[in-house]
């Protein structure tokens, strides 16, 4: 293991660990796209994966919630905990596990159905409401916390695809709000939008952080800069750095972490 | 200086170049513009002179010629002995074309005709008037004695001829119309007795050797029952096996060759599939012949491949997205599957399903080798009846010799060129009305 990653462990080891990633390896057929990789994922922060295209970033977020499990040809070894159990255990139910590990994609994706049924789909899946008015509330909740209620309030009976970008991707925040997960995460959720609807998600990012724990993959610097409080760098598959956000952008300690936020690569 | 003098005329000169083959690639492209217009245009002529030759031809099928009789219910051609009440079969066997005949000999004005001038006169007349007297007396007896006025049903070759069908500057022999009979239909048709009426027969007879009375009735009935159990059979069966292929099965070297069986079943001449039925349905599980049960059977079989490929089709257009939204809020597969990709791949899947019950619509060749190549007068109540099919009732009348054939194949071959256009913008409408953008 690399010194400066355990040196960066230290850094954040009094924050409660939600989720932690151990030796973790992926291959796709022939191709190994992560080498064991080490991250502890910290509750109620947010957690930013920044890295070079390819460098395993997103793999790594789609084995938080096993989403990896739809593509055949994907192997995963390795553990991964969640509240220190392991999520790849044969004991663990997939459908469950997504239920507490919530995802939001790079590109708003809403269900062509209704604002309503977009939101009410996880609660009315996973059997979380007992009653209309109960299904009712909770999709007023959950938009209400992703900050789109007030602009939707009047119009919950209109397809979902029918509204801005920065607005769906809040609509798909509010759908894994509603059944009530631990984590999100959420995988290059601004790469789509432009720099007004991004201002606004970022803001909610850092509310919802009091409530969630947060793992977010991001392009830009900036961002992660912003939102995070942990950030991981990855280049070509391997962890090359974890730590706090200030301490990888002010000192970082590899060479190759420099390189990338100062743009010299990537 | 120098140097920018040499910089424009290198730049002019790539300008130069690049117009040359500017002017080439337009060419080019208007040239690949014409030929793709001639080739719509050839497609345009043949279809319109296909649809110009059979509606030309078949357009009189519609109607069929009619001559107004006073019909006596005479007694004494029908019950002379009066036997009637003891032997019902009396009123059965009785010669009801003989009551046509006076009828039309009394309205003509022939008086102590000739035996050849009899013949003549009958031969004005559809055979179907038995039946048609017949049934009248039947639910009727106070007839009996009493005069009514009825339409009856030309003989064929009279139809033709007063459809202006017959070359009369043929010599008298050579056709199958005599010129005394001309000159009746001339003398009917002063008086107003003889006009076309729509032909309601055409859709609701059996099959019958007089062209007069021939109808598809059976082979509408015939061909719905088979579009219904193909229905009822290939879209349950080719959608689970299309999800499940496309959604749930492993990608490996035995699901690529399933794929590729399936498509080179699309391809495999349909006769191949009759003979098969043949085989398996007939001579192995002793379903009867010329059943549309069979016939669905078959059909399915041709009808499944093109289902299954069209409804995989639908189902890799539903864009990943939705599939990962699903399972990220942690729907299981079988619920990704039935509320989300399925309910989005339905009008392709809807599409592809009535295009395959199209095509199954107008398939022959496997049915003539199931027996459904079968003369069948009665209606089939059920599927397990003997009947046929709307293609192979065309064939069947494509074989005949009579002339009054013809316009009822081309009649036919509209009636079926109308189901498959109507089925075909069924597909459209469906597929506009249910499509949803993401």
């Amino acid at each position: 293991m690399n010194t400066n990653i355990k040196q960066a462990e230290i850094d954040i080891s009094d924050q409660y660990e939600k989720m932690r990633g151990e030796k973790v390896n992926v291959s796709y057929g022939d191709k190994q796209a992560l080498f064991d990789v080490d991250v502890s994922i910290a509750a109620n922060k947010v957690t930013a994966l920044i890295g070079p295209s390819g460098c395993g970033k997103s793999t790594f977020l789609r084995c938080l919630n096993r989403m990896n499990d739809t593509i055949d040809i994907c192997k995963v070894t390795g553990t991964i905990t969640l509240d220190n159990e392991d999520i790849y255990a044969p004991s663990v139910d997939v459908v469950e596990l997504r239920a507490r590990v919530g995802m939001v994609f790079q590109k708003p994706n809403p269900f062509p159905k209704s604002i309503f049924e977009n939101v009410a789909y996880g609660p009315r899946i996973h059997g979380l409401a007992n009653s209309k008015a109960d299904l009712e509330e909770m999709v007023v909740t959950s938009l209400q916390k992703a900050g789109l209620f007030s602009e939707v309030k009047d119009r919950m009976n209109e397809p979902g695809t029918g509204l801005s970008g920065g607005q769906q991707q809040r609509l798909c925040i509010a759908r894994a709000i509603a059944v009530q997960p631990d984590v999100i995460l959420m995988d290059e959720p601004c790469s789509a939008l432009d720099p007004i609807a991004t201002a606004t998600i970022e803001t909610l990012i850092d509310e919802l952080r009091e409530k969630y724990t947060i793992v977010i993959v991001t392009h830009s610097m900036q961002q992660a800069a912003r939102v995070s409080q942990n950030t991981a760098f990855f280049h070509l598959g391997e962890l090359v750095e974890f730590g706090t956000t200030d301490q990888i952008f002010t000192a970082p300690i590899d060479q190759r972490t420099q390189n990338y936020i100062t743009g010299r690569i990537g | 200086m120098s140097n920018s003098v040499a910089d424009t005329s290198t730049a002019s000169s790539v300008t130069k170049k690049r117009d040359l083959n500017l002017k080439k690639r337009y060419a080019a492209e208007r040239r690949f513009r014409a030929m793709g217009i001639g080739a719509i245009a050839i497609g345009l002529f043949f279809l319109a002179a296909l649809l110009f030759t059979v509606v030309s031809k078949g357009y009189t099928a519609f109607w069929q010629t009619s001559i107004a009789l006073e019909i006596t219910f005479d007694e004494g051609v029908i019950d002379s002995a009066k036997k009637r009440v003891e032997d019902p079969n009396i009123l059965l066997m009785a010669n009801y074309p003989r009551l046509a005949r006076n009828a039309l000999q009394s309205q003509l004005g022939l008086e102590k005709p000739t035996k050849p001038i009899l013949k003549q006169l009958d031969g004005m007349i559809s055979n179907g008037v038995r039946v048609q007297l017949r049934e009248m007396l039947l639910s009727d007896p106070t007839l009996m004695g009493k005069t009514q006025k009825v339409w009856v049903l030309a003989e064929a070759n009279i139809d033709s001829a007063f459809k202006g069908q017959i070359d009369l500057s043929v010599a008298e022999k050579n056709r199958k119309v005599s010129d005394a009979q001309i000159g009746w239909i001339d003398d009917l048709n002063s008086k107003g007795l003889i006009a076309q009426k729509f032909n309601t027969g055409l859709f609701f007879n059996g099959a019958s050797s007089r062209p007069e009375m021939a109808g598809m009735g059976a082979a509408i009935i015939g061909s719905f029952y088979m579009m219904l159990i193909v229905l009822i059979q290939a879209l349950p069966i080719g959608v689970a096996a299309s999800v499940y292929l496309e959604e749930f099965a492993p990608k490996n070297r035995w699901t690529d060759l399933i794929e590729v069986n399936i498509n080179n079943l699309a391809a495999v001449p349909s006769i191949v599939y009759g003979l098969l039925g043949l085989a398996l349905f007939i001579n192995i599980a002793h379903l009867p012949r010329s059943a549309s049960l069979v016939g669905g059977l078959v059909l399915t079989l041709i009808t499944l491949p093109t289902i299954i490929i069209a409804t995989r089709a639908a189902l890799r257009a539903v864009p990943p997205s939705i599939r990962s939204a699903a399972l990220g809020v942690g729907a299981s597969k079988m619920q990704m599957v039935s509320h989300h990709v399925l309910p989005l791949a339905a009008p392709g899947i809807l599409t592809g399903t009535i295009i395959g019950l199209a095509q199954a619509l107008g398939e022959t060749a496997p049915l003539l080798l199931i027996g459904m190549v079968a003369f069948v007068a009665d209606f089939p109540l059920t599927p397990l009846d003997p009947a046929t099919a709307l293609p192979v009732q065309i064939f069947m009348w494509a074989n005949e010799a009579e002339r009054a054939f013809v316009e009822r194949t081309s009649g036919a071959i509209i009636v079926l060129l109308m189901f498959l256009a109507v089925m075909n913008i069924a597909a459209i409408i469906l597929r506009k009305r249910f499509e949803r953008r993401w």
